[in-house]
């Protein structure tokens, strides 16, 4: 199904520039069979349920450490600044948000494409090109269903949930350093915090959050999948999922939060 | 040299499994096969030979749909195979068994996972037990019973060989394919492979086709050998007719195998 430049006589623009336009079209053609095959059966629950918990525990970590660091070191170096203007009771409050709208879930996402993204590209280039997907072709199993969309939905369920908990994570340590200052109750401090937040805010953060998944998954597959060259191309397939769904993932932040202001102002 | 002994089996010369019709397949500016012509009869091993780059891999790859040809037709088990809707494309693949050059063993599964994974996801209605049977069975065929639990990574190549050709077999295939089987092997263990890919075709009464540049393999499971020289085939026949034909490439094919 893939497009590939065949007998090429001269090229339309240059060999970079056709070669990068071939590429967006090949991937746009993955997406659309991801799609494709996502309603078809089987679905491989139990694959998928698989995957998640691999998600999950590859990252766990890395995702509680980093999380409380940024909950601690952010409200730590904003308390000097809000207590000029007396304002160190809104700590809660612009912990919160910060979190919630941007960090809990940009943070989450670039340590999955990191740790998780890098992963699946290799995984599956070194199936590829050691033909284990073409044996899995040959025996009747579909290895785009069984391979890429468990994996691809995997991570777009994994990812929210496990940016929902780096929140939280980053929320305990920002409320453990504002309980070392000043006797703040746990449960005072959340009210303070989320009295600031709207629907619109958590909404956003879900979403993103699951757009962020499912980019980390569909880049890793698609490079893995069509992994070529051998052991080269095993490397080349898991630097190269990372350093797309990263830079995704800064173009989708900076879109989603552009059209919820848009929205909260309309 | 290892010659085949014609026990049990029998080829039925009326009835065709694979036939192939002026196939040309290119890959950007390079032609590998350039109307390549072959008929493969029931119960029948005939041996592919050619130097490596010939595009022997690509013509098996074609006859399960891995690739598809530029020109000509490919017709397996009375179907043409580039016609074929997904869905009759796997029912035909079913019925025929890849063994891949290097095995291509599911390195996350162990040995019973790898076994069991074409049957599990094809044969749904069987019970844990029939699957259990079923892998025993085959693994009792190539000999390696006792390999269920361990991982591919710590067999040796010839077990893995052998494991990858279990696999093809749990799903009782008409036809086999076997790509290099006996490459990266020792001689002793090559010759295991060669009886083995011979049991096979008496027990399963499968026809294959065997790509090979071996010629110890070729004259041990051939019933006929195909020569492929620059994408066609230069001669097709018993390995002694190939081999008597005073042609410069093919003797010197024969001459670098077998040192005088």
């Amino acid at each position: 199904m893939f497009f590939t430049r065949s007998r090429p006589k001269r090229y339309v623009f240059s060999k970079g520039i056709d070669d990068m336009l071939i590429g967006v079209y090949n991937a746009y053609l993955f997406v659309g069979r991801f799609f494709r095959e996502l309603f078809r059966s089987p679905l491989h629950i139990r694959v998928v349920i698989d995957q998640c918990f691999e998600v999950g525990l590859r990252s766990l970590t890395l995702i509680t450490l980093t999380g409380f660091v940024t909950g601690v070191v952010f409200t730590k170096q904003s308390r000097p600044s809000l207590e000029v203007f007396g304002a160190a009771s809104w700590l809660p409050s612009l912990i919160s948000i910060a979190l919630v709208r941007a960090l809990g879930s940009l943070v989450t996402a670039l340590i999955c494409a990191g740790k998780v993204g890098s992963s699946i590209g290799a995984e599956l280039g070194s199936m590829r090109v050691t033909e284990q997907i073409d044996a899995m072709e040959v025996s009747a199993v579909n290895p785009f269903k069984y391979l890429v969309v468990t994996r691809v939905l995997a991570t777009t369920i994994a990812v929210p949930i496990l940016s929902l908990y780096c929140t939280f994570v980053g929320l305990l340590g920002s409320y453990m350093n504002v309980h070392a200052h000043e006797d703040t109750s746990f449960i005072s401090f959340f009210e303070n915090g989320f009295s600031t937040l709207s629907f619109i805010d958590l909404f956003t953060a879900v979403f993103k959050s699951i757009l962020f998944g499912f980019t980390i998954g569909i880049i890793g597959t698609y490079k893995g999948y069509n992994a070529t060259q051998g052991t080269r191309g095993v490397g080349r397939a898991a630097n190269q999922a990372v350093v797309l769904s990263m830079f995704l993932i800064f173009i989708e932040e900076i879109v989603v939060v552009q059209v919820s202001n848009w929205i909260k102002f309309f | 040299m290892v010659e085949k002994h014609y026990i049990h089996h029998t080829i039925n010369k009326e009835e065709k499994v694979i036939s192939i019709r002026e196939v040309y397949k290119s890959f950007g500016e390079l032609d590998v096969l350039k109307g390549v012509n072959l008929d493969v009869y029931k119960g029948e091993n005939i041996v592919v030979l050619g130097r490596s780059g010939t595009g022997k891999s690509v013509l098996i790859k074609l006859l399960v749909g891995l690739l598809v040809q530029d020109k000509g037709t490919v017709n397996v088990l009375g179907q043409e195979v580039s016609k074929l809707k997904e869905k009759d494309l796997n029912a035909l693949r079913l019925r025929i068994g890849f063994s891949f050059q290097n095995s291509a063993l599911y390195d996350s599964m162990n040995i019973r996972q790898n076994l069991e994974f074409p049957l599990v996801m094809n044969r749904k209605h069987l019970t844990k037990k029939e699957v259990d049977m079923a892998v025993d069975e085959v693994l009792d065929a190539v000999g390696l019973k006792d390999k269920k639990e361990q991982l591919p990574s710590d067999l040796s190549g010839g077990q893995r060989k052998r494991i990858g050709i279990a696999r093809t077999l749990i799903l009782k295939p008409e036809i086999m394919l076997y790509d290099e089987p006996t490459s990266g092997l020792d001689p002793i263990t090559s010759t295991e492979i060669n009886e083995l890919i011979n049991e096979v075709q008496e027990q399963y009464n499968t026809s294959s086709i065997i790509i090979t540049h071996d010629l110890t393999c070729a004259k041990a499971t051939a019933d006929r050998v195909a020569m492929l020289l620059d994408g066609t085939f230069a001669s097709v026949g018993s390995f002694e007719e190939v081999f008597a034909i005073q042609e410069e490439r093919i003797q010197s094919f024969y001459n670098y195998n077998f040192v005088k």
